[in-house]
């Protein structure tokens, strides 16, 4: 089940994406989201594709693998391409069955948003391919570092996420086990009637619970006997370096950015 | 039930960048009655074997046989409710499964899973929680009250109340004090012995196979390095040595004796009683066989 489903997931690889810097990735993936919006023509959108499927192949992280893991979320693009598809009443009348009738506009729509969403999510998921979950933290810490003076709490939501990043594969092992070990004892979990199935999730479900509340405790005893006492002063063992690479990086994207402006319709 | 695995291989999420071998060409037979004993390191598959046991993974490739059940990479398999009826596993903390408000609600969960009525169910509870080793009225608390040993034995009350025919422990002691160790490994004995209970247990403990199985298969590196009776394994011991494999204290004993006198014992002892029967023998007689 955990196998081959792939956001969030780290694979270690030594290409130009994994090499820069985390904070010039948070800054290129949040201006590609934005930027993402500008396009509203079949030529910014191929700009975008083309845009994408580079910085794919620049991750070395094989493509086959990226798209594999990416099919849960096939059917989430195919459910808005069908509402889109429904929905929008713009344009000459392609084609209708009975009442339901098919606008020129609305299979547009369809394709550009649903094309977009693969975009954002394929982005998305290249940053958390190619930088461990210490290093999105780290970046994100010192990128947000400035709303300290407003009194946020960011280093302590940065300790969050870390911990919570950290314990995602324990959790996903543990999973893994208590699914074995009540499937040995006769629970079935990928068939039998939907009914059955809800049910077979509380075994899994209690245990779950349970060790995630001990190891919060474990943890925090462990960080307390180890004198942690929060983000003051503290200083950094992993230090970020910003190289010529994220610069010429960002740089592309603006150019795009421009490029699309003057193109967009 | 006979259970055999011929040249068995498993890799954890083929066909991704994390792809991991983690057995190959394994095979080894489990005849009707045994008791087995897999030993080897963290990392050497010994888990990843016991796993086919029961078809909870299917091999990438070689042929699991289970009773008259075939398990293939290929064939897609339906109703293995049946195979792991029989099949009981025991895996490594078997606490963490616990998960109901009682625990004579957790031991019946096993069973009426598989289709045994709710007074059978019960009744079958208030048999095994004597069989290892607690007192009836421990059925009515929440398994989450009682101490971690008692909860270890809880949840191996809930897989022998399945009745399997093959019983298979992954490290059953794992974590427990001494005296706990000996109780829940006396228990099983006294199980295959009494019921002629198939059992495959995984162990780092040479001590405890060497005391209970009739046949060793020791796993290195994902392969079955050796196999054979407890005699036949440790007749050798230096090969286990170098592998970084605990080798029973007897044995070791025996070893720098043998060495240390120029002299060979006419026998492999596995245990400290056979070693100073051996020892008293070599002694009276007065000098060298």
């Amino acid at each position: 089940m955990t196998g081959k489903f792939i956001l969030g997931r780290y694979v270690p690889a030594d290409s130009l994406l994994h090499r820069m810097d985390p904070r010039a990735k948070l800054i290129l993936i949040f201006l590609f989201v934005c930027v993402v919006f500008v396009a509203n023509n079949p030529v910014t959108y191929g700009i975008l594709l083309l845009y994408t499927f580079a910085m794919a192949l620049l991750s070395k992280v094989p493509l086959r693998f990226i798209l594999g893991g990416l099919k849960p979320i096939l059917w989430l693009i195919l459910f808005t391409f069908l509402l889109h598809l429904f929905l929008t009443r713009d344009g000459d009348v392609l084609f209708s069955i009975g009442r339901l009738e098919i606008y020129e506009g609305g299979v547009r729509q369809g394709i550009f948003i649903s094309l977009r969403f693969f975009l954002l999510i394929l982005m998305t998921s290249l940053l958390t391919l190619t930088t461990t979950p210490i290093q999105i933290t780290d970046g994100l810490e010192i990128l947000l570092g400035p709303l300290k003076k407003l009194n946020v709490p960011v280093h302590e939501l940065a300790l969050m996420m870390s911990i919570s990043l950290r314990f995602i594969p324990t959790l996903m092992q543990e999973t893994d086990k208590i699914m074995k070990a009540q499937t040995a004892r006769g629970v079935d979990f990928s068939s039998g009637p939907l009914k059955q199935r809800i049910q077979a999730v509380i075994p899994l479900l209690v245990p779950l619970f349970i060790s995630s509340f001990k190891r919060a405790e474990e943890l925090a005893v462990a960080m307390e006997a180890r004198g942690y006492r929060g983000g003051e002063g503290r200083t950094k063992f992993r230090q970020l370096h910003w190289a010529a690479l994220d610069t010429v990086m960002l740089l592309v994207l603006v150019l795009i950015t421009v490029l699309l402006v003057i193109l967009r319709t | 039930m006979d259970i055999s695995l011929r040249e068995v291989e498993y890799r954890y999420q083929a066909n991704t960048p994390f792809e991991r071998l983690a057995i190959q060409d394994v095979s080894i037979d489990i005849p009707s009655g045994i008791y087995l004993a897999i030993i080897g390191h963290t990392g050497s598959g010994k888990s990843t074997v016991l796993q086919h046991l029961n078809a909870i993974l299917k091999p990438t490739k070689g042929v699991v046989q289970i009773g008259d059940r075939t398990v293939t990479s290929e064939k897609k398999q339906k109703n293995l409710k049946e195979i792991r009826k029989r099949v009981g596993i025991v895996f490594q903390f078997p606490e963490h499964q616990l998960f109901e408000e009682t625990v004579e609600k957790d031991i019946c969960f096993g069973p009426m899973n598989f289709g045994v009525s709710e007074e059978e169910a019960k009744e079958r509870a208030r048999e095994v929680i004597k069989q290892v080793g607690l007192s009836e009225d421990i059925l009515s608390k929440s398994p989450f009250d009682l101490s971690g040993g008692q909860m270890r034995r809880v949840a191996i009350a809930g897989v022998l109340a399945m009745k399997p025919d093959v019983i298979v422990l992954d490290e059953p002691t794992a974590g427990l004090d001494p005296r706990g160790r000996k109780e829940i490994m006396e228990m099983f004995y006294r199980l295959h012995k009494e019921k002629q209970l198939t059992t495959v247990l995984v162990t780092h403990s040479m001590e405890d196979a060497a005391r209970y199985a009739d046949k060793i298969v020791i796993m290195h590196k994902g392969k079955v390095y050796k196999e054979g009776t407890a005699e036949e394994i440790f007749a050798s011991p230096e090969g286990l040595i170098e592998l970084g494999l605990d080798v029973p204290d007897a044995v070791r004993f025996q070893q720098r004796i043998e060495k240390v006198f120029g002299t060979k014992l006419s026998k492999t002892c596995l245990t400290l009683d056979d070693l100073t029967e051996e020892l008293t023998e070599l002694l009276q007689g007065g000098g060298r066989k």
